[in-house]
């Protein structure tokens, strides 16, 4: 952002005290992520940068840690991204079929006590995460569900269904309802219309619903801690016991590992906003 | 004319307006049901647990079930002069049947938490009736009273009266460092016990300060993404969506790495003289770390919904405000920042309330200081057990953040809650 020439000085000291602040902010926010990608080739145990990594020695640099996480004895890690993977899936699939079609039926304009119901069904969102963990502790062990997969995957499933409801709600209301009546008059059933004719209009923010889901149910820890058993460690679950004995070189691998798996998300959602946004015709 | 002559017939000869009432009708149900799976899955797994958390916090049937008699014949008692015989007799009985059932054990624990020194007399007479030294033909209250001075003692009997009730606050006033005392008004607990208040109080401390530094580092960094062109903004927004996409304990771990005794920032700090090399600061395992970090996390939040208000804001308000005679901070203050409320207001609140109730961020970095509200309620249920307690400190939070969402709903309205 180039000042014009007539600024006057105390305006221009303001301007870069200003793009100062932003420079310190945005490296604040990313520079954390940055420092654990080089510690996990670290060598040696300490999680500090050795004299080695400084001199950029190769020798200094190593794999060992990510072969720990891998082959390492009595390893957990295997078991526990086994499980994550499992119960996200699921769960971003609950998810995303029982709240798209709540917000078909949240986005018509027939829909009785609207702000009632939309407030029940974003509330997972709003409530604190512990409030929501007792209450669906009590559920899951009243059901006989605790330490199953079965258990975490519908108490995920409560916890990822509002972002869902949100992005297609939001994808909807730009949605133009005279084609699905252009369907019907067609003859086509409701179902057959919804799925050639909605979903495919939707999709973009079905999908970025499901993201959302997914990451909910892929990094969420405080719920699951009361949920899972010994055969239902996740991810999370495993990085918080490690984080709280001892924090060991083999978790920053994980740890780059999941940066890598968010890189991924980040590119995905990115790219479905702007191809929804192309398709509801905002142009910037 | 007539209304009759006047009403629009469809094809099958009913009025339009029954015919559109009736497709109306039609819609709304269809709506209704689209929602109905969701809803109901919600209200089943996650409204009603909610509500038994509540039914569970006030609970106290079991002592109620297990002296019936008793509580019935001590109705007609004062509770000032000793009472009657009848009670005792009542009391014999059901504390026979516990006997026999083996359940003793646990009235004597819940009388206990209601006065000291129930469990040593209730085990006397537990032993006097194994081995049936009870007349059950004499009186029970001189029979009674004589196994131990306490059974004497009014006191010892009014503490069983104030159980009969099958509700109790005491949870609650437990999760308020309060308590009844023997008199049945509500009294404070001994000063080096008070540890609730002392949470509650930390934790709203550490979600106010984390939403005041997330507004004031968040504001900035949203405006300069509001007003730079697209192609620059696009590049910095990664900054603020990579972090929000990571996994929580990915960030904590490396503010843990970042903040330690040999870390990256105090040794940053030594390089520039800041500190001596062997006087480095502790930064981890107290309030500095948890601020640190929180703030760092919860960012993201802030940041997005305070980019989508200021994107609507049409630059040209601020040129029209400069152009009608306003210093920029004059235009900013006047124009811009009243129309970015609705962002605040949405950014402060999901930061606030998201903050209230973490506790995994501040467990692993916020050391002895970083216990908050959450951490208790998780270890009174995963540790203690008292089920009861952690729901009842669940739900004094549940009401914290609900009176939060309705001074925001009052002062800025309920907007959707914008997710980038």
């Amino acid at each position: 952002m180039a000042l014009p020439k007539y600024t006057e000085t105390r305006y221009r000291v303001w301007h870069y005290f200003y793009i100062g602040i932003c420079t310190f902010v945005f490296f604040f926010l990313i520079a954390p992520l940055f420092v654990i990608f080089p510690l996990s080739f670290n060598a040696e145990e300490f999680l500090v940068f050795s004299d080695g990594m400084k001199r950029l020695d190769p020798d200094a640099f190593s794999l060992r840690w990510y072969q720990d996480m891998i082959y390492g004895t009595k390893n957990p890690w295997g078991l526990a991204a086994k499980n994550s993977f499992i119960i996200a899936i699921f769960a971003t699939l609950g998810s995303v079929i029982l709240g798209t079609v709540a917000a078909l039926g949240l986005s018509s304009r027939h829909m009785p006590y609207k702000g009632l119901i939309m407030a029940t069904l974003i509330s997972p969102m709003i409530v604190p995460l512990i409030i929501s963990g007792v209450a669906i502790f009590f559920f899951i062990a009243k059901v006989g569900l605790a330490a199953t997969h079965l258990g975490i995957v519908i108490a995920h499933i409560i916890l990822g269904t509002p972002f869902v409801v949100i992005t297609v709600t939001a994808t909807l209301s730009g949605f133009d309802h005279s084609v699905t009546r252009a369907a019907a008059s067609l003859g086509s059933n409701p179902v057959n219309t919804f799925m050639k004719i909605t979903l495919p209009l939707i999709l973009p923010g079905v999908i970025s619903g499901g993201l959302f889901a997914f990451v909910t149910s892929f990094d969420e820890v405080v719920v699951v801690l009361f949920l899972a058993g010994l055969d239902n460690t996740t991810i999370p679950i495993q990085m918080w016991t490690g984080l709280r004995e001892q924090l060991s070189p083999t978790i920053l691998a994980v740890a780059t590992c999941l940066i890598v798996l968010s890189v991924l998300i980040l590119v995905s959602a990115e790219l479905l906003r702007r191809r929804s946004e192309r398709l509801r015709g905002i142009n910037r | 004319m007539t209304s009759e002559t006047n009403k629009i017939l469809t094809t099958d000869g009913i009025p339009l307006e029954e015919s559109l009432k009736k497709a109306e009708r039609k819609n709304k149900i269809k709506a209704f049901l689209l929602v109905c799976p969701l809803l109901l899955f919600l209200i089943i797994t996650y409204v009603f647990p909610i509500g038994e958390m509540f039914t569970r916090s006030i609970d106290d049937k079991m002592i109620t079930n297990m002296l019936p008699n008793t509580f019935k014949s001590m109705e007609s008692w004062d509770g000032q002069d000793m009472p009657e015989e009848e009670v005792f007799k009542s009391f014999y009985i059901d504390f026979k049947t516990l006997v026999e059932k083996k359940e003793h054990g646990k009235l004597g624990q819940r009388l206990n938490k209601e006065k000291n020194g129930f469990t040593t007399i209730l085990k006397k007479l537990f032993r006097q009736i194994q081995r049936n030294k009870i007349d059950e033909n004499g009186s029970f209250k001189e029979q009674i009273t004589s196994l131990h001075k306490r059974f004497n003692n009014v006191e010892y009997w009014r503490a069983i009266k104030r159980t009969a009730p099958p509700y109790t606050m005491a949870k609650y006033l437990k999760g308020m460092d309060l308590f009844i005392d023997e008199n049945g008004s509500i009294a404070q607990v001994e000063e080096d016990r008070r540890i609730h208040r002392i949470l509650w109080l930390r934790t709203l401390e550490i979600a106010f300060f984390v939403t005041v530094f997330c507004f004031l580092m968040g504001y900035p960094i949203a405006h300069l993404l509001a007003t730079l062109p697209m192609k620059y903004s696009n590049l910095l927004m990664i900054c603020v969506l990579l972090p929000f996409w990571t996994s929580l304990l990915v960030r904590t771990a490396s503010w843990m790495i970042l903040l330690q005794q040999q870390g990256i920032v105090n040794d940053f700090f030594v390089m520039i003289g800041l500190v001596s090399d062997d006087n480095r600061p502790e930064m981890m395992y107290n309030k500095v770390g948890t601020y640190v970090a929180m703030t760092q996390i919860l960012l993201p939040f802030m940041v997005l919904p305070l980019y989508s208000v200021m994107k609507t804001i049409s630059p040209s308000l601020m040129r029209a405000g400069k152009s009608l005679g306003g210093t920029p901070f004059v235009a900013f203050w006047k124009v811009y920042f009243p129309l970015t409320i609705p962002g605040i207001g949405a950014g402060c609140l999901l930061v606030f309330i998201l903050a209230i109730g973490y506790y995994i961020t501040p467990a692993l970095v916020g050391g002895a200081s970083g216990t908050l509200i959450s951490n208790q309620i998780a270890y009174h249920m995963k540790t203690t057990l008292d089920w009861s307690f952690a729901s009842a400190m669940g739900l004094m939070l549940l009401t914290g953040v609900l009176v939060v969402y309705w001074i925001y709903n009052k002062l800025v309205g309920v907007d959707n809650i914008k997710l980038g």
